[in-house]
């Protein structure tokens, strides 16, 4: 309780300071909105549909793209781990790949896929694949040996032995990673469709930017935080919580 | 004249051995006591161990012999105990047996035939057991089964009557985590039970649990090994624990390890650790064992004056 007053506390604060610098004055409202600009553009803009809209397909997009990369990422990640030849060198190169932000990716995309759909996923995917290949790597050799052993022992191996063992089994070691490729995901996902006309939630900032709208610009910068922030804090914490319980890694109380 | 002259010859009985009930693949009828009446060949082992030899190399690109020419026979329905100092190379072995890893020279044969890797005919109890926690203890249990392809049917009765075997019956739903060691312990034994192999690999299966549950564990791995009939291969480091379970007592030395001496167990079953004639017999095995303790002290501590182990110590061994 006394974490959720602090909380209270913390954001009214925050919301205070905003209505005072907005009421002063200083810069012209559209530049430095007000907080009940911003809750009106919230309003208007999910009374009109167009956020809804907007979300869905942003989430469309990124769900495909970072389904996508999970799939890629965990037989690259599983292959980089089980082999020494190409730890030493696929695996450089996947850890010096990750210091390219995702959107130089884009004028490639352009190029290989023309100005589609199919671009902006292709952002996303090489966002998120490379931290979902790393910790899926990382995974794999933490995950203890015994397992893999016991599974072969009981008669499974190939694809029985990756399903039914190494996946499981090296679960709790790739969530984190699963979780930051989530997140990449999220930011390729926006940052391309700023540069697209999309219908995303990315256009539809860029849309309150053409107009001159400082608190529809506010407002979907918010509504990108949430989404982001629920996805997060939400999906992969239960998922994690869900795990460390069954594998009684935390106490089941 | 016979009227059998020009024909075949009369038929001569051909012992046909006995057909035993088997209930989900398991021998009905077996009472403790009466040893249970196993198919035993004469020509061909169950498993057989023929020149087995592994190195490897060190960090310091030593090559080190880890088993220098094994050989070993173990009869169907047989329970052979090996026993050694730590770093004999006795968990190894088990290994290869199961088909984990690959000896450098030699072979090793399961009726006759040579191993090529993992089989569901020879399952290992590991030391440290390997159950997986992400399934539920009937999950665990029907898991070679899955693997095996049987039917959601089979699997589930199956799984029902090994979880029983071990008295595990009221665990099928929880995660191992919630389990006992000696639990832990049975449901390991059930897995491996249920894909029903024809040889048991134990790695020290109880050699991390308290005296009473330990006492408790060996009465029922006898008695399963009464009901099932398999041959098992049980490796430990203590001497009355292999007296208690074993047919057979194969005593390995210390690095390389090498079959140093074998011996027959010829008293009469349930034993107890605590009895006589077991302190007796144990008595004869550490007497070997120690000399081979003191080597691997010798060299592990690398100490020049001779260390030895001192009498009191021998109730641990």
């Amino acid at each position: 309780m006394k974490r959720a007053a602090r909380l209270i506390v913390f954001y009214a604060g925050l919301l205070a300071l905003w209505t005072l610098l907005a009421e002063l004055k200083i810069w012209p409202p559209y530049l430095f909105p007000t907080p009940w600009g911003v809750s009106g553009a919230l309003y208007d803009g999910f009374k009109d549909h167009s956020y809804w809209i907007a979300i869905a397909v942003s989430m469309r997009r990124v769900l495909i793209g970072y389904a996508i990369s999970v799939v890629l990422g965990m037989i690259l990640g599983l292959g980089v781990a089980s082999s020494k030849f190409l730890e030493e060198t696929m695996g450089g190169l996947l850890v010096s790949l990750q210091s390219l932000p995702s959107i130089c990716w884009w004028p490639l995309a352009l190029l290989w896929f023309g100005l589609s759909q199919n671009a902006i996923l292709f952002v996303v995917v090489m966002g998120s694949l490379l931290s979902v290949t790393l910790a899926m790597e990382d995974g794999r050799k933490q995950m203890p040996k015994i397992f893999g052993m016991a599974g072969r022992n009981l008669g499974a191996s190939g694809l029985q032995l990756f399903w039914y063992v190494l996946l499981p089994a090296s679960l709790p070691f790739i969530v984190s990673g699963l979780k930051q490729g989530w997140a990449f995901a999220w930011r390729s996902l926006i940052t391309a469709e700023m540069l697209y006309l999309s219908l995303g939630l990315g256009q539809v900032l860029m849309m309150g930017r053409d107009l001159n709208d400082m608190s529809a610009v506010i407002a979907v910068m918010l509504l990108i935080i949430a989404i982001g922030y629920v996805v997060d804090g939400v999906v992969f914490k239960s998922m994690e919580r869900h795990l460390q319980h069954k594998w009684g890694l935390i106490s089941s109380t | 004249m016979s009227t059998n002259a020009h024909n075949f010859p009369a038929r001569v009985p051909i012992p046909v051995e006995p057909l035993t009930p088997f209930v989900a693949g398991v021998r009905k009828k077996a009472a403790l006591g009466s040893r249970p009446m196993h198919k035993i060949s004469l020509e061909v082992p169950k498993v057989g161990l023929s020149d087995i030899c592994l190195s490897y190399r060190t960090q310091s690109e030593e090559r080190l012999l880890a088993l220098d020419h094994i050989n070993l026979q173990v009869k169907a329905g047989e329970f052979l105990c090996i026993v050694g100092p730590s770093g004999c190379g006795k968990s190894t072995l088990l290994h290869l047996i199961a088909g984990l890893h690959q000896q450098t020279s030699g072979e090793v044969l399961i009726d006759g035939k040579r191993v090529q890797g993992p089989g569901t005919d020879r399952i290992l109890i590991f030391q440290e057991l390997g159950l997986f926690p992400w399934l539920t203890v009937g999950q665990n249990v029907e898991f070679g089964m899955k693997m095996k392809g049987l039917s959601k049917a089979e699997r589930e009765e199956k799984t029902q009557y090994y979880l029983r075997l071990v008295h595990l019956s009221q665990f099928k739903d929880s995660y191992t985590h919630q389990l006992s060691g000696g639990m832990r312990q049975r449901v390991a034994l059930a897995r491996a039970l249920a894909t029903e192999p024809d040889v048991l690999l134990m790695d020290e299966p109880f050699a991390a649990l308290d005296a009473q549950t330990r006492d408790l564990l060996h009465d029922e791995l006898e008695r399963i090994w009464f009901e099932t009939g398999r041959t098992i291969i049980f490796v430990t480091h203590n001497v009355r624990e292999a007296i208690r379970l074993g047919d057979r007592v194969a005593l390995l030395t210390f690095r390389p390890g090498r079959v140093k001496r074998e011996f027959p167990i010829d008293l009469p079953r349930p034993r107890v650790l605590e009895d006589t004639h077991v302190a007796l017999a144990a008595r004869e095995i550490l007497g070997e064992l120690r000399e081979e303790i003191n080597r691997s002290l010798e060299v592990e501590y690398n100490v020049g004056v001779k260390p030895h182990v001192e009498a009191g110590v021998e109730e641990q061994i």
